[in-house]
């Protein structure tokens, strides 16, 4: 099969489908359709059960249903699967304003079971065939009962499963390193933010720490990588130790990155002498932790291609780093 | 040399990632100040510092150091051995200076022969 040119743009998005339909050529087969052969009765089965004696009277069965939520239950006859007592026979029943009797006169006795460890789509089947809301489950040795399923159950297991599979598909597409061919538009720009406590070294650096997995993750140039984690890591040092708080914002674009911390308070009075290697107005306690050793701007301006250092004393201080992402680099 | 080699030679107590050991190991550093750590030492470095604070593991995770060597029997807190652990980085004491240890971990890094 050729692609046509005007569905491709939808290719990216389209991903996950695609790899679950298999080959283009092979007949079209769902995800949910794989799913039913690839589970089994176990995994989607009801194992808590509710169930009736044929002793039991038709006119309790209406609290019993009503109570567990649940329209039908197996009948056990001493420990033995007799019958099937559903809501339709309840209204049959009723409808024929019949006198009351017990369960095991107007339960259903031809019995479809299923097997425990039978795959998930004989459930389906045997539910279509019979027509039936409700199939017990017994184990294949004992023939005691184990569980019963519906179709809520199979659909509801269904779902689970395509919501996890999913979720390993997108974990592995974030490791693919591919993110960006993956993702179309004129721009596209990733934008990671973290929010910095004032004054907290206990969590001091989590925030770059972060970053510079999610840059690995997204395939970036080990070199490029590092040089983003230490601006950043600099950055954030200097929003715990000189101020209230703020925040730290990398914009990823394939061809750069860029990280803008801002915080509200005290501000810079003489930027260029706080670029100075060695000046530092930290206090002493902090200087003893190794911080404050008036390297941290140095350091930054030293990671970054650019840097714009905006401060207003009082107001707060907003820095920018720009990072360059060449493009010749060979991607793996 | 790899770091285990180093770990026997300079009888070096190894307090986190015993599984992460295996590493080659040509060079250290000797900085107490984080951002001197972070501007000058190399990837794959011996990290030897007396600072016993969290954020050393930050720091080193940044640099991918191969290991911190913590001098004069310092006990890192219960948190960096915790975060090291996470991160896992080996945090290894010496009860040598930071003098004696890098004096130390110089000869048998440049060691004519046998190394490697």
């Amino acid at each position: 099969m050729k692609k046509d040119d005007s569905i491709s743009r939808l290719d990216a998005v389209a991903h996950t489908d695609k790899c679950a339909l298999g080959k283009p050529d092979s007949p079209r087969f769902t995800k949910s359709q794989e799913l039913v052969y690839e589970l089994t009765v176990a995994d989607a089965m009801r194992r808590k059960v509710i169930t009736t004696t044929p002793r039991t009277l038709m006119s309790e069965l209406r609290e019993i249903l009503r109570a567990n939520r649940i329209s039908g239950t197996p009948v056990i006859d001493n420990g033995r699967l007799a019958g099937v007592i559903s809501i339709e026979d309840f209204i049959m029943w009723l409808a024929a304003g019949e006198p009351d009797c017990p369960i095991g006169d107007k339960m259903t006795t031809r019995i479809d079971t299923l097997f425990a460890h039978e795959p998930l789509i004989h459930a389906v089947g045997k539910l279509e065939e019979t027509g039936y809301g409700r199939i017990p489950v017994v184990d294949k040795a004992s023939g005691d009962l184990v569980g019963i399923i519906t179709k809520g159950d199979i659909i509801e297991r269904l779902l689970r499963k395509l919501e996890i599979d999913f979720h390993t598909e997108e974990i592995h597409r974030y490791r693919a390193s591919h993110i960006f061919e993956d993702i179309m538009g004129d721009k596209v720009a990733l934008t990671f933010q973290s929010a910095v406590k004032g004054q907290d070294f206990s969590l001091a650096g989590s925030a770059s720490s972060r970053l510079k997995k999610t840059l690995e993750r997204l395939g970036i140039d080990p070199q490029i990588v590092r040089r983003a984690a230490i601006a950043s890591y600099e950055a954030e040092m200097n929003l715990v130790i000189y101020t209230d708080g703020g925040t730290v914002t990398a914009s990823v674009q394939p061809d750069r990155i860029r990280i803008d911390v801002n915080d509200a308070g005290p501000g810079i009075p003489d930027i260029e002498q706080a670029m100075q290697p060695g000046f530092s107005t930290a206090s002493e306690w902090v200087r003893e932790m190794g911080f404050g050793a008036g390297m941290g701007l140095v350091n930054i301006r030293k990671c970054s291609d650019r840097m714009e250092l905006v401060s207003t004393v009082g107001k707060g201080t907003h820095l920018r780093i720009h990072i360059d992402i060449h493009a010749d680099k060979s991607k793996g | 040399m790899k770091l285990t080699r180093i770990i026997e030679r300079l009888n070096l107590r190894v307090c986190t990632a015993e599984h992460r050991l295996d590493r080659e190991v040509q060079n250290g550093y000797v900085s107490d100040l984080l951002s001197d750590v972070l501007a000058n030492c190399q990837e794959n470095d011996v990290w030897i510092t007396l600072q016993v604070h969290p954020n050393i593991v930050a720091v080193a995770a940044i640099k991918g150091v191969a290991a911190v060597i913590l001098v004069n029997d310092r006990q890192p807190q219960e948190e960096t051995l915790a975060k090291a652990r996470q991160e896992n980085l080996p945090i290894l004491v010496s009860s040598l200076s930071a003098f004696d240890l890098a004096g130390k971990l110089y000869a048998i890094l440049n060691e004519p022969s046998g190394a490697q």
